[in-house]
């Protein structure tokens, strides 16, 4: 089983994670920018952020055998701190960057008029940088949230063949699948979906657009529901082709519009553990045995 | 550099110098986005860091932003080549180095030099010491940006004027890292005895 994880947090993430999430056939990563479970005080924390998704992030993947991408927003949450409005402005530095396969994520935490307008703004942005979107649904709310999330898009000009909305369940599924938008399913241990309600949906719904990730972050979740997802889908009785069309297949073509992926092999003499990211390896001082 | 590239890069670095040169803003995205547009890899394939030799796309960039460059006022464009740097990854910040001894800057990027030479990322203490490294770097920060080459192993055909710019109190630094390497039993790297040999004669004046 290949798997591109379209959607994971791995800056949060440890080298544990890395080597089991190899084991179980991740060869490729897409990491949205997103926040980082508390506030940041200042657009220039960002910018750090930023330049971690885009650096050191992808070069600590690569020791583990694993292609990182990138997305570059700034997301729903902080598009309401006005301490953080002038990223905006700096997007494009950023956009414009090898390895960034979208804009995002974007889209609604509270519903909020400084949410829409750095949400259309960004629409905006993928436009003019020819990126892909990708559409975060909020929590709460999400029937209303995906709704007006779907509205914007269709207004932004955007085909709806570049945009992907996730976190999508059983109540919001059917709203984007007459959209034309990707639809994205992040599967958790416990709240959102799980690997047999996704398998449900896929039975319901066929493997078109389809998108399944971990969204694995800070909190509590899990980086190899990608590869559960996959191993439930078998058991359900799916090919090992639609497994590869879901989660390898469809993100790879979903991001492949970037015309940005990094999907070159890793060779194994390239996982090198000594090699270095400005200066700074993986081993905190140590060598290899 | 453009019997480096092949002719459709070629083709495309002169559309974007002539972008950049009609729109100087335009550089913000189109520098971070040139090797994927124009063409990347190393001139010479002994240096594939490009720690001695420009890369292609160094030398891509610093076209670009000399490019840029015309049609920016000495303020404007020193607000650029830091944002420039403060925002690209470690190529991009290593052709805003290389381009400094093309740009009128005076001494307005001095903080770029200390950036690169304060870290440990060769690519960048490389490119930091070139030739608006000799003419305006203080000669305590670059005496200092020379002994750090030696420590990480960054080549000294690397820097700039080595010659013109050594002195007796560069010599005794590099004497005293060559001593404390022979007590610690370890090699003392060739660059150091051959800077030591160059730099006898200053001992001697």
């Amino acid at each position: 089983m290949r798997i591109f994880d379209p959607h994971i947090h791995m800056t949060s993430r440890t080298t544990d994670d890395y080597e089991a999430m190899y084991a179980a056939g991740v060869r490729a990563v897409t990491e949205p920018a997103f926040w980082l479970g508390q506030p940041r005080g200042s657009a220039a924390s960002f910018y750090d952020y930023f330049d971690s998704l885009v650096g050191w992030e992808r070069f600590r993947a690569e020791r583990f055998g694993i292609r990182h991408h990138c997305t570059i927003a700034l997301n729903p949450k902080e598009a309401n701190d006005p301490r953080c409005a002038d990223v905006l402005d700096v997007l494009p530095r950023y956009l414009a960057k090898d390895g960034v396969v979208a804009v995002g994520e974007v889209g609604f935490d509270s519903m909020t008029d400084a949410e829409e307008k750095a949400f259309v703004r960004q629409l905006e942005l993928a436009g003019e940088h020819d990126l892909p979107v990708l559409v975060h649904t909020p929590h709460r709310d999400k029937v209303e949230g995906t709704r007006r999330s779907l509205e914007l898009v269709a207004a932004s000009g955007l085909a709806p063949e570049r945009v992907l909305i996730d976190h999508l369940n059983e109540v919001t599924v059917d709203l984007v699948a007459d959209s034309g938008c990707w639809l994205g399913f992040s599967i958790y241990p416990d709240t959102k979906m799980d690997e047999h309600r996704m398998v449900r949906i896929l039975a319901d719904y066929g493997l078109d657009r389809m998108i399944v990730n971990s969204a694995a972050d800070w909190g509590r979740s899990d980086p190899l529901k990608t590869a559960k997802t996959g191993k439930a889908m078998r058991e359900a009785g799916f090919s090992e082709d639609d497994v590869d069309r879901v989660l390898w297949r469809n993100p790879v073509a979903f991001y492949g519009q970037s015309g940005r992926l990094l999907l070159d092999p890793i060779d194994d003499a390239a996982v090198d553990q000594t090699a270095t990211f400005a200066g700074n390896s993986v081993l905190r001082g140590q060598r290899p045995a | 550099m453009t019997d480096l590239l092949d002719n459709e890069g070629c083709a495309r670095l002169n559309e974007l110098i002539d972008e950049v040169t009609s729109t100087p803003a335009r550089i913000a995205v189109l520098f971070p986005a040139v090797a994927r547009s124009v063409g990347r890899g190393p001139t010479d394939p002994a240096d594939p860091d490009g720690l001695v030799t420009s890369r292609v796309e160094d030398q891509a960039r610093v076209a670009l932003l000399r490019a840029a460059a015309q049609g920016l006022g000495r303020a404007d464009l020193a607000r650029e080549v830091a944002a420039l740097y403060r925002h690209g990854d470690a190529d991009e910040k290593r052709a805003v180095l290389r381009a400094l001894d093309h740009l009128d800057l005076g001494d307005d990027a001095l903080d770029l030099l200390g950036d690169a030479l304060r870290g440990n990322d060769i690519r960048l203490i490389a490119a930091a010491l070139g030739p608006y490294a000799v003419r305006r770097l203080d000669v305590h920060s670059w005496r200092h940006g020379v002994l750090k080459c030696l420590f990480t192993g960054v080549p000294l055909t690397a820097v700039s004027g080595i010659a013109e710019r050594g002195d007796a109190e560069l010599a005794r630094m590099v004497d005293g890292f060559a001593a404390e390497r022979r007590t610690a039993g370890r090699d003392v790297p060739a660059d150091a005895t051959w800077l030591l040999e160059l730099l006898s004669t200053y001992e001697e004046d």
